[in-house]
């Protein structure tokens, strides 16, 4: 029989590194129930017996104003763990306290961790362990979780103090709000309100702090014993704003800390130096987030992170797509030409290996971003920038997330929107989520490439640095706007910790960046998969109907029929790559030339094609022809098939997004083609519909499929509106 | 010895804490991480754009936005 135990602790207090160091690679990472709040559960196997091991979100405290708070407070009283292992930083005790007689309060189980007893030691920070434990009449194990010494005295005081039922804490809180927790308390046992869950006092503390959950609860369950308590602590409110100029809610925060200090002021705790002493840490510091070297470094970090993340990429990216452009091959050999081998090709393989292509990319920005998040690089970042970030409604973390996206242009939404984790903020987190699309990801600068050198010759560089003003300005205001309608809110407080810098561990680093990835993978496998069959289908059926194809068929042989001999015979035996007559180049390019006509009318017939001829009736106010819209709606798969797909619709067959020259060419001359409509298609590829992958990340990562189907309607209107009035505009200009 | 809003200490000075008038979910973020009457802070610097400020409390560092450090009052020299 395994022991159920929960890790809780402060972020930065190294629960993390415990748990890894307990579970090793025996971990499951997914969701509490209902939200996005991730869980993890472990084994560890030990001599001292079987553990269970659920990772708490890291806390500060136990409150219901956050999801993670509550996601805590409910595991804890509804799955009651045998203990909570809660896992403090000695070299920070006093705050770190704070946790631990929050836990005590509610009367839970809980043995003390005391890690990191190493730092204290280099910062003179003594503990008298034993002194502790008595005091607070819990438990106390020193340990250093990262190189795991304590851990085997940990489990065993686990086992040990299994079934030791545990009485709630009680402090004072002062006179005025211990009275009324008296009068509360007999209300409370005498109406059995809500003590099948919570402890009596504790759930008077919680009405005196104005707890959402707990009042919402309370009033649920009986309103008559909730509304005299709610009196109570009304009564209670007004009369110590009166007489105190403050409130219970603070006043009970103030005796928790007042706590806390009386317990370590019993010699609990000495100091050799003064504890506010310039640490290595905040040397550092005086040079990072330094007034004018801060921010240039910071643009050096994340310059390194983007390097990093897609130069080194691109070889393990190289092989994926090698494998997958390779088993396409094999299939196209196996198989006979077809409606099955085309699914399988374009459907499943190209669509599955388009996905698997971004595993080493998303490998890659895990591991940077764990580096520079572990290291508590990340804390300074958000520090220095967050001063204009807030302008539009968004957090200084914010920046990791619209970096990856493509901010330097290049990057990818799909691990762009996953950098939005490192947010902690829900509202900030969600406006960013939704505005990182915006960035210029690596897939839309082929589309660029394509226009800018048709009909911007010479202007690469210019027109990028536009490109990248635009979607910056773009997202920013629109991040404003959302928060300022539809995650419309306060500012969640910005209060944070800036951790010491430490140099994080590889295990770590590993087991943050597999499980990342891992998660990733699955969802290509499934929901990614159907998606890409189903936008194969629209671009396929319903086909040709006999009668084209044969028509296009006869042409063929009336090609094939009216060349001479020996220049068939050579187009039949030479090899790929050799040099043809002039004779039989002329044959293959007539043959190629009704091929792609039959692609064209092909793709024209098909639903993607019909839908581009009938988006047309509005189309042709941003100056889009059917043409374009097909190649539009083939850019939801993937924004480079913009490029493929105007291919076929320009009958050019299939054409290489990394050598469009003749496509280009093409649309230069073709009618209705121009500056302005170029212009207005970059703008509105910027704007327009994330790409299913990122799409299907939004979801997973808001927990609802509203907001990926806001990003796509709403960035589609968005991006009309702008293309509409850059063409428009633009056309008043030129003409 | 003067009590002055949190906002208008300058680098490198200390002083106590006399109150935090912050209620809700702010004044409890503030309070949960130590921001506490009666507690020892230093500010340690600003960011580039003069906001947030970070300061030391209980030897570890903190970060305020500039509207919320407004809610503390502190006691200096």
């Amino acid at each position: 029989m395994s022991i159920a135990i929960a890790l809780a602790g402060n972020p930065n207090a190294g629960k993390t590194t415990l748990f890894n160091e307990l579970t090793g690679a025996r971990q499951q990472v997914g969701n509490y129930p209902g939200v996005t709040v991730e869980k993890k559960q472990g084994t560890c196997v030990s001599e001292a017996g079987t553990f269970e091991i659920i990772d708490l979100p890291g806390t500060y405290s136990l409150t219901a104003y956050s999801l993670e708070e509550v996601v805590a407070r409910d595991y804890l009283v509804n799955e009651k763990p045998a203990m909570v292992v809660n896992i403090v930083d000695a070299s920070n005790l006093e705050r770190n306290l704070y946790l631990s007689v929050q836990f005590m309060e509610m009367g839970i189980p809980v043995c003390l961790a005391l890690n990191m007893m190493d730092v204290a030691q280099k910062r003179g920070i003594e503990i008298d362990v034993d002194k502790l434990s008595a005091l607070l009449g819990i438990p106390v194990i020193p340990m250093v979780a990262r190189t795991g010494k304590g851990k085997n005295e940990l489990l065993a005081q686990v086992v040990k103090g299994i079934d030791k039922p545990a009485a709630p804490l009680l402090i004072s809180y002062g006179q005025d709000i211990d009275k009324a927790l008296d009068e509360m308390e007999k209300i409370i046992t005498a109406n059995q309100f809500l003590t099948d869950i919570y402890p009596a006092r504790w759930v008077g503390l919680k009405y005196f702090e104005n707890d959402a959950q707990i009042l919402e609860l309370g009033a649920d369950r009986d309103k008559e014993t909730a509304g005299k308590l709610m009196d109570i602590g009304e009564k209670l409110h007004r009369h110590m704003s009166a007489t105190l100029d403050t409130h219970p809610e603070g006043m009970i925060a103030d005796q928790r800390y007042g706590f806390i200090n009386s317990v370590l002021k019993q010699n609990v705790i000495r100091f050799a130096h003064d504890r506010n002493r310039l640490q290595r840490s905040d040397q550092i510091d005086k040079v990072l987030t330094n007034r004018f070297l801060g921010p240039l470094i910071m643009v050096g970090v994340l310059a390194a992170l983007y390097q990093f993340t897609f130069t080194y990429s691109a070889l393990p990216v190289g092989w994926v797509e090698g494998l997958f452009s390779w088993i396409s091959g094999v299939t196209d050999a196996a198989l006979p030409d077809g409606l099955l081998k085309s699914m399988i090709i374009s459907g499943i393989i190209d669509g599955v290996g388009g996905v698997m292509g971004f595993v080493p990319l998303i490998m890659f920005m895990f591991l940077g971003i764990s580096f520079i998040e572990d290291s508590g690089y990340l804390a300074r970042m958000a520090f220095m920038l967050d001063r204009v970030f807030r302008i539009f409604g968004l957090h200084g973390s914010s920046v990791m997330a619209f970096i990856i996206s493509g901010g330097i242009a290049g990057g990818c939404a799909v691990p762009g929107v996953m950098a939005a984790r490192t947010l902690k903020s829900p509202r900030e987190r969600l406006a960013t989520l939704l505005t990182v699309p915006f960035m210029n990801c690596g897939a839309k600068l082929p589309v660029y490439a394509l226009l800018v050198a048709a009909f911007f010759p010479g202007k690469q560089a210019t027109i990028m640095v536009i490109l990248t003003l635009i979607s910056w300005v773009g997202a920013l205001l629109v991040a404003k706007l959302l928060r300022s309608t539809v995650i419309r809110g306060e500012a969640t407080p910005f209060v944070m910790e800036l951790p010491p810098y430490r140099f994080p561990t590889l295990k770590g680093l590993w087991i943050h960046t597999w499980e990342r990835t891992w998660q990733y993978m699955k969802k290509a496998g499934t929901v990614i998969l159907g998606i890409s069959i189903l936008i194969w289908a629209m671009m396929t059926f319903p086909g040709l109907d006999d009668k084209t194809k044969a028509q296009f068929e006869s042409r063929r042989t009336a090609i094939t029929d009216t060349a001479p001999a020996e220049v068939l015979t050579e187009i039949e035996t030479a090899d790929k790559d050799a040099e043809l007559s002039p004779e039989a180049r002329e044959v293959t390019s007539a043959l190629a030339g009704i091929d792609g006509q039959e692609s064209l009318t092909r793709l024209e017939n098909s639903f993607a094609g019909r839908i581009g001829k009938t988006l047309e009736k509005v189309s042709y106010l941003a100056g889009f022809d059917w043409r374009t819209n097909i190649a539009l709606v083939g850019g939801f798969a993937a924004k480079e098939v913009v490029v493929s797909t105007l291919g076929t619709a320009y009958s050019l067959g299939d054409v290489d997004p990394e050598s469009t020259d003749s496509l280009g060419e093409r649309l230069a001359k073709s009618p209705g083609w121009g500056p302005v409509t170029a212009f207005a298609l970059m703008i509105f590829t910027i704007f327009y519909a994330p790409c299913f992958v990122t799409v299907v990340c939004i979801s997973r990562e808001t927990g609802s499929w509203k907001w990926a189907a806001f990003s796509v309607g709403f960035n589609t209107a968005l991006a009309f509106a702008l293309s509409v009035l850059t063409y428009q505009v633009g056309s008043l200009i030129v003409n | 010895m003067t009590v002055i809003n949190l906002r208008q200490m300058k680098r490198n000075q200390t002083g106590i804490i006399t109150s935090v008038k912050a209620q809700g979910e702010m004044g409890r973020r503030i309070r949960d991480m130590g921001i506490v009457p009666g507690k020892e802070i230093t500010i340690q610097g600003r960011a580039p754009l003069y906001d947030p400020v970070a300061l030391r409390i209980m030897g570890f560092t903190l970060t305020l936005r500039n509207n919320e450090a407004d809610y503390i009052q502190v006691e200096v020299e």
